[in-house]
């Protein structure tokens, strides 16, 4: 009986072939390092981005010999054009929030370790995962397409062509000497419906950049619907849902605000293209000029109704990417603290109202855009109420370390970084939030510095987080701890360098997205401003280079690591590392703790896995968290 | 007897001796949601989980295009509603009766009938042909009358609903399809007949879907004008 039982767990027989076990896996461990090797990738692509960024903005004008070798298009005489300082601006956006948050965050991680900590053999829709990866990866290429179809004439040519057999020449015009698009990651609406007439790096790059976005989503929705599916339905023996590590919660709210906002970009996504190739008018309004000619046969069209489409997707997409670095952080802060998590249960609701109020702020993206001050006062009273469950989270991770004996590893270090800079970034949102101070500060370096703090760099440092602390269970290796601390403390204090003087610069009135500074009087005192972030920014993504070294090195030349190194208490930490096919090599596992029970009184060890029977001492009911007899323990 | 209900008893706690309910998570006086199920057996509510968490992105996805209508109906004095094509009226009738069959297949499915289960779901699957060649009837009365994409705010909204709404239909015949060809047969297994019932499950909640979304579009493009 038991072997027919367990012969029903293996769903699917451990793959052979190269292709069927690396390429097209529908392991979901294979899928989810597939994830992460895309996000290392892009997040190459993107950061190489901003160096160019700030050179340009550091040294205006100045001949730079190795960027006129590199564009000799978008950088003449080896000084950008402001065109292609825009679309680097673009490509950067894009590429950092799609293929780097959210793919490694919850497409990474959360496809390697949700089925595992809550005892699952794989995700519900194998198939479905893997053709959500490969979905995405299409969306990467056809992103990269985009730079080429503006920035390489021939590549540019052939779109070109495709223009004049759609007849929408318009439309599909390439080879605009720029890298891509160059509409902000926002792709504000008139300018990007119109095709060539708006300008440079208006044409085909704009069409593929809209397409990638679209089969992005496609990718992300496939996967939320798997993540949301297994979540309920597959949870192991005894995995009730309070007993669920909080990453599980983090990955489970993300999917649904997944599920929930990126339809609304598909929707506006397929508007902005009819736009562009049909002909319609949703987004373009009538008699509009651009470059000195009137925009011919549209009429009616509502720009406004793009920003909301599009934010009412961009607010809950920035919570995409930060929930799940909460996540990591809580389960990695407990797990160095030996500590149960502070108030695990409001640590569950908090996620849940941070993802939830997360649908009704999109207006606050859009202040200054001429909306009643009565939906203003609305919007900023729901964002300003976010700022409850964010105190709640980071008083409780505050919590956790209260009075603990903290074990500072690599991994803690990290996501010790991820609370403080989520502070550091959270609170300018509290700034931002307000209708007048937004007055003064809309699309200045204020706001870039809010969201890099808080979206962008505390997202990658839970991500780090993640890396050191699940690289063991992943490749079976520890990474090397001295490279990792060293990496830390380089990057935390490179990022604060690079984002608190953007403060100052927001506050000096400093414009985003603006390619040169040296011309306005009002900025010139801010030159040593700049150029001190610059330099800050190239040492910074310097010392990454000591993350992809370790990262790669490690994977074959590293330590190897046990089972359980860091003496965790949830299921992935009582397999083999790294984990069998299918995980639990088709045994059920049986929980009978929650998953932050560390330094439990009258426990023979400091933590108490899942896994670990529960012995009830005769007339001693220690309420759930009861000390284990002192055999039958397995570590 | 009695030993074949000890058998059935062993098959849940196999090997691993049954151990206490879970009690409390995190020191908690409540379990906090219920027990996880023991992931020997499959369970048929993944596809029903699945289904449903599609529809709601599927629903996210009109929301999205029915408010940018409202909006753009609002924001010009350009919107000029065409008069409704007639056979607009023969797909709704197709697709509610469509409706009907495919719950009458289920049904038969439950009763263990698998004869009137394809012969109803072949019915389902006409029905569900019929109506996207009426909606194509629709856009080529539309074609005729010279009423393009481009031509309206109107006609754009209604051209982009119907091709949205019919793409999923697509999928949805697909799905049909495949129940056709992989689910008509009993299978040897518990396993294999919870799976085929909840795959018939899972497509009947997706076109009930469809169907209640063509009737709210279509209310939509009838009445906000």
């Amino acid at each position: 009986m038991a072997e027919a039982a367990h012969a029903e767990v293996h769903r699917h027989p451990a793959p052979t072939g190269f292709i069927r076990k690396y390429i097209f896996s529908i392991d979901h461990k294979v899928i989810g390092i597939q994830y992460i090797l895309l996000a290392l990738t892009a997040v190459l692509v993107g950061m190489i981005m901003s160096v160019l960024m700030r050179v340009n903005l550091t040294w205006p004008g100045t001949h730079i010999h190795i960027m006129e070798t590199l564009f000799p298009q978008g950088a003449p005489g080896g000084a950008m054009t402001p065109e292609f300082y825009l679309s680097l601006v673009t490509m950067h956006g894009t590429i950092m929030v799609f293929f780097v948050l959210t793919t490694a965050p919850q497409g990474g991680f959360g496809n390697y370790f949700l089925p595992i900590q809550i005892g699952a053999d794989d995700m519900a829709f194998p198939v479905l995962n893997m053709l959500s990866f490969w979905v995405t990866f299409v969306g990467f290429v056809v992103i990269l397409l985009a730079i080429f179809a503006e920035g390489n004439a021939t590549v540019g040519g052939w779109f070109t062509k495709l223009g004049d057999v759609l007849h929408s020449p318009e439309a599909w015009a390439g080879g605009s000497g720029t890298v891509g698009p160059i509409g902000g990651w926002t792709g504000y609406a008139p300018l990007s419906a119109l095709g060539k007439i708006a300008g440079p790096g208006q044409g085909a790059g704009v069409n593929l950049w809209i397409i990638s976005i679209a089969i992005f989503c496609v990718g992300s929705l496939l996967g939320a619907l798997n993540f949301i599916t297994t979540l309920l339905n597959m949870r192991t023996r005894g995995m009730s849902l309070m007993r669920m590590p909080l990453t599980c919660w983090a990955w489970f709210t993300t999917a649904i605000l997944a599920l929930l906002s990126f339809p609304v970009l598909l929707g506006g996504g397929i508007l902005l293209l009819l736009d562009r190739m049909a002909g319609t008018s949703f987004f373009i309004p009538g008699g509009l000029y651009v470059s000195g000619a009137t925009v011919p046969l549209h009429n009616g069209g509502s720009p406004l109704l793009w920003q909301h489409l599009f934010w009412f997707f961009g607010h809950p997409e920035v919570y995409i990417a930060i929930l799940p670095g909460m996540g990591a952080t809580s389960h990695i802060l407990s797990t160095f603290a030996r500590k149960p998590v502070f108030g695990y249960r409001a640590m569950v609701f908090a996620i849940f109202a941070i993802g939830g109020l997360g649908f009704f702020v999109w207006g606050h993206h859009m202040f200054m855009s001429g909306m009643s001050p009565y939906s203003a006062v609305a919007f900023s009273i729901l964002t300003l109420s976010i700022g409850v469950p964010s105190a709640i989270k980071t008083f409780n991770w505050l919590g956790t370390l209260w009075g603990a004996r903290i074990r500072f590893t690599t991994p803690m270090l990290f996501a010790i970084g991820f609370v403080s800079l989520f502070v550091a970034g959270g609170i300018t949102g509290l700034v931002l939030g307000q209708t007048s101070l937004d007055f003064f500060f809309h699309d200045t370096y204020f706001v870039t510095a809010h969201f890099h703090l808080v979206m962008g760099v505390a997202s990658i440092f839970g991500m780090f987080a993640a890396t050191y602390f699940w690289f063991p269970k992943m490749f079976g290796r520890m990474m090397n701890e001295s490279w990792g601390k060293l990496h830390f403390w380089i990057t935390f204090i490179g990022v604060y360098a690079i984002f608190v003087p953007f403060h100052a610069m927001g506050l000096l009135g400093m414009p985003r997205r603006y390619a040169r500074f040296d011309e306005y009087e009002f900025l010139k005192n801010s030159k040593g401003l700049v150029m001190f972030v610059t330099v800050a920014a190239i040492i910074t993504v310097t010392a990454q280079v000591l993350f992809y070294f370790n990262f790669f090195w490690s994977m074959f030349k590293g330590k190897k690591a046990s089972d359980n190194p860091w003496e965790a208490t949830t299921l992935e930490w009582s397999i083999p590392s790294p984990p069998p096919h299918d995980n639990f090599a088709g045994i059920v596992p049986v929980v009978y703790h929650g998953a932050y029970e560390f330094s439990v009184p009258g426990a023979p060890n400091d933590f108490i896995m899942q896994t670990e029977p529960e012995v009830t001492v005769l007339g001693a009911d220690l309420g759930g968290a009861s000390g284990n007899g002192g055999n039958g323990h397995k570590h | 007897m009695a030993a074949t209900a000890t058998n059935t008893e062993q098959v849940v706690d196999v090997g691993l001796g049954g151990g206490p309910r879970p009690r409390n998570g995190n020191g908690f006086h409540k379990n906090g949601g219920g027990d996880g199920g023991d992931g020997l057996r499959f369970s048929p509510a993944r596809y029903r989980i699945g289904v449903w968490t599609a529809i709601g992105s599927i629903l996210m996805l009109f929301v999205a295009l029915t408010s940018a209508y409202i909006v753009r109906s609002a924001s010009s004095n350009d919107w000029k509603p065409i008069a409704m094509p007639r056979v607009l009226w023969l797909s709704t009738g197709l697709i509610l009766i469509s409706s009907i069959t495919i719950e009458v297949s289920r049904r038969s499915l439950k009763r263990d009938n698998n004869g009137a289960y394809s012969r109803w779901l072949i019915n389902t699957v006409m029905l569900g042909a019929g109506f996207v060649v009426s909606q194509l009837f629709a856009w080529r009365q539309l074609v005729h009358q010279g009423v393009y994409m481009a031509s309206n705010p109107y006609n754009s909204f209604f051209y982009l609903f119907t091709a949205a709404h019919g793409l999923h239909l697509l999928g949805g015949i697909f799905a049909l399809t495949y129940l056709l060809f992989r689910t008509t047969k009993k299978r040897a297994t518990v396993d294999g007949e919870l799976r085929r019932i909840g795959a018939a499950d899972a497509a009947t909640i997706y076109w009930h879907f469809m169907d209640g979304l063509w009737v709210s579009l279509f209310a939509l493009l009838m009445f906000w004008r």
